[in-house]
């Protein structure tokens, strides 16, 4: 669940990390009175879930009031990204002598959360990492223990910074460390901090993400900045396919067949088991493919609810063909899986053996599973093929190799 | 859509033994079998497909009075 820049600022302001004065409005009389209240030269920034706001033209800046109530009604009307504000923040300007960047995410590698910290922030991160590796530190800690300020320290010295810069940015990553652990967050970024004239440093721009299933944990929090019980934070609607398999996973209580997130490619994907399913996609991505959805399937579904998933993504007009690829499975059953896909495609009016590029879950009542795929004459292969190969194989057969 | 996957046949001698018809229905996990208007014990075609060959059915009944076939084995095994 994704914070919106106000929202975000009010909890880093929990944690007692440095921040420009704000004021969130929602209309250009109020962005004008905000002005005059802050009474300098502003920022005005478009709250929208969404990246990319300064190219488009979501933030601009402004250095009289009559001037932020003029550039925020244009700005409250922008649509960034197919999303239009929910309103916007006025904030004071400040000079910057440096940008810095600090995040604080899982690796899922390490099993570990990480301190990503840059000298250079401001930019693109991942473009630091690849052109000045020797400008970014990766710093592992313990999710499980009390986190020390030392770590902190450690991951901003790595980047040669010394002094009063050192000891103001370790606190301000120390408590973003703090807030990642004790809040449940999955990604916490600060980009760009900024150092000012004074030598005083503040969190300028920030993005926080936390866990969807912890809201209910932190709903103090959520209900102190204001955000809704109801507010699901998707970062946009959810697409008809996505709806209708919504509906498909909800009509039948048996595993689950149906959380689905829509993309532009042309292979349906039918995935999961013990975060296979993440693999699995990336599996996909990384060979060239181009899948038009990704899907979780597990828990042992009922036939029924395997086929009218299938049914459903074998019917987008954009999925040339489906594949059927999980870790190896225990409690789903792979020829109860295997039947339903089968039935899924055959319901759908497609050849099992066409529309299915290849079918990989090994696993429990495999055996059985295998018979009936070879009945259909569908390609399946075992757990001598790694998920990485079975993806491979899946995108060869989409591009005719 | 019929079965695809599943056949099962119930043998005459199962009708007249209503305490046996009424187990099979409590037990089949995934509510293949019901009885009908006639008291008969009959499949539900389009639960069929969901029999998770637990053979719970064939246990409950004796001399093969419930019979499963699995139509995409030539073997039937
Ligand atoms: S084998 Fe199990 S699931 Fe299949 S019909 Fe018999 S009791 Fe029901």
């Amino acid at each position: 669940m994704r914070f919106y820049e106000y929202e975000a600022k009010e909890v880093l302001k929990k944690y007692s990390i440095p921040l420009p004065k704000s004021l969130f409005v929602k209309d250009s009389d109020s962005a004008f009175n905000a002005a005059q209240n802050l009474s300098t030269d502003v920022v005005i920034k478009s709250q929208v879930l969404s990246g990319g706001r300064m190219k488009a033209g979501g933030i601009d800046f402004a250095n009289s009031p009559e001037e932020v109530k003029e550039k925020s009604r244009i700005i409250l009307e922008l649509e960034i990204n197919g999303l239009l504000p929910v309103g916007i923040l006025i904030e004071e300007k400040k000079k910057i002598t440096q940008e810095y960047f600090a995040a604080v995410t899982y690796d899922g590698r390490a099993k570990k959360p990480v301190i990503i910290f840059s000298d250079m922030g401001g930019i693109d991160i991942e473009e630091v990492a690849n052109s000045h590796p020797e400008h970014l530190s990766r710093t592992h800690f313990s999710a499980a223990r009390p986190f020390s300020p030392f770590t902190a320290k450690n991951a901003v010295a790595a980047v040669g910074v010394t002094g009063r810069e050192l000891n103001q940015l370790s606190a301000i990553v120390t408590n973003l460390c703090n807030l990642f652990l004790e809040r449940d967050l999955t990604l916490a970024e600060i980009n760009p901090i900024g150092k000012l004239e004074d030598g005083s440093i503040i969190a300028l721009d920030c993005h926080l993400d936390m866990e969807s299933e912890a809201r209910n944990t932190h709903s103090a929090l959520l209900a102190e900045i204001g955000v809704p019980e109801e507010d699901n934070r998707q970062s946009r609607p959810p697409t008809q396919f996505e709806i209708d398999a919504a509906n498909v996973d909800a009509a039948d209580t048996r595993g689950v067949a149906g959380n689905l997130t829509e993309f532009d490619g042309n292979l349906g994907l039918i995935i999961g088991a013990g975060g296979g399913s993440l693999t699995l996609f990336d599996a996909v991505r990384a060979a060239g493919g181009k899948p038009a959805n990704y899907c979780e399937i597990g828990g042992n579904p009922s036939v029924a609810k395997a086929a009218n998933l299938t049914k459903l993504i074998c019917s987008q007009p954009k999925v040339d063909k489906v594949a059927v690829m999980m870790n190896v499975v225990s409690n789903t059953r792979v020829d109860i899986v295997a039947r339903g896909v089968i039935k899924g495609c055959i319901e759908a009016g497609f050849d099992p053996a066409e529309k299915i590029a290849i079918f990989r879950i090994p696993g429990s009542w495999e055996e059985e599973g295998f018979a009936l795929l070879e009945r259909y004459g569908v390609d399946y292969v075992d757990r001598s093929v790694s998920m990485h190969e079975a993806a491979q194989r899946a995108v060869e057969k989409m591009k005719g190799i | 859509m019929p079965a695809m996957f599943i056949s099962i046949a119930i043998e005459d001698s199962v009708h007249k033994d209503q305490e046996l018809c009424n187990r099979l229905v409590s037990m089949c996990p995934v509510d293949i079998f019901e009885i009908s208007e006639k008291s008969q014990l009959i499949t539900v075609e389009e639960n069929l497909d969901e029999c998770t060959l637990c053979n719970l059915c064939i246990e409950a009944s004796s001399d093969e009075q419930i019979k499963i076939e699995k139509l995409y084995r030539s073997d039937s095994n």
